[in-house]
């Protein structure tokens, strides 16, 4: 669904600051990869608006930042439900012209 | 001041109507008639709609003041294959704000007996611009929800 999630490892950062703000080498301790990978990984849920960080003397510390998520979920959910509305509409609109062909667009 | 985010997602909506793909299309190609299953009350009023169906043509939509805000679409065609195909750009605006740039794909698939419709959106969600009825009932979910999500993305990768 979400393309910043698609990455387990990425999962596994989400999930771990759900528990709480964490350092960038706090994140990075249950992981087998350097450092600099993890940073890589953090900026890419940065862009998404997943996970915000802020540099406190020589400490970064991330926090998980859902109201973008929320908001989109909520958003796409009421995306869906629109159009789903709008095609049981189209589906009555082409049943009612079935039935009676003569009478053009009716409206 | 407003924190930028941006967030991509998809759906896809099939259907399965009892009729010829010349039919579903044209309720899509005609203004009238798309106005009649496109536009309804409880989406903000009826408002204004124009429809310029050609390839490179403009749709726009526009509610009635509501509530919650005035909502307003600007489409573009990109591609119009007849009983086959339509592809279209379009933004979403609240109060003039963005909220969204979304890719739109409708399939018509014809051959049996009525019109398989493939309905795919492709979205930019924007600056996570929601309804602030949403964020309280988002806030009150919280973090389990998140949770939820991604057990659920784990399960089938």
């Amino acid at each position: 669904m979400f393309q910043a999630l698609a990455d387990p490892t990425r999962r596994l950062m989400v999930q771990r600051l759900c528990e709480g703000p964490a350092s960038v080498s706090e994140l990075a301790a249950p992981l087998a990869m350097t450092l600099s990978a993890v940073v890589q990984h953090l900026s890419v849920l940065e862009g998404a608006g997943l996970v915000r960080s802020q540099k406190v003397g020589r400490v970064r510390t991330c926090r998980i930042e859902t109201q973008a998520l929320r908001a989109a979920e909520h958003w796409i959910s009421e995306r869906r439900t629109l159009w789903e509305r709008r095609f049981d509409r189209l589906g009555a609109y082409l049943a009612e012209q079935a039935e009676k062909p003569e009478e053009g667009n009716g409206i | 001041m407003t924190e930028r985010s941006v967030v991509h997602s998809s759906f896809v909506i099939e259907r399965l109507y009892d009729a010829s793909p010349a039919r579903v299309f044209a309720a899509f190609a005609d203004p009238v008639a798309k106005r009649h299953w496109s536009a309804c009350h409880d989406e903000g009023g009826l408002g204004e709609h124009e429809l310029d169906f050609r390839e490179g043509g403009r749709e726009t939509m526009r509610g009635a003041p509501a509530p919650g805000g005035v909502y307003a679409m600007n489409a573009t065609y990109q591609e119009i294959l007849p009983e086959a195909r339509i592809v279209y750009s379009y933004e979403l605006l609240r109060d003039d704000v963005r909220l969204s740039v979304s890719l739109a794909t409708i399939e018509f698939h014809g051959g049996g007996a009525g019109t398989r419709l493939v309905f795919t959106e492709q979205a930019a969600f924007l600056d996570g611009h929601d309804r602030p009825e949403a964020r309280e009932q988002g806030s009150r979910i919280g973090f389990d929800r998140l949770a939820g999500y991604l057990a659920q993305q784990q399960a089938p990768a």
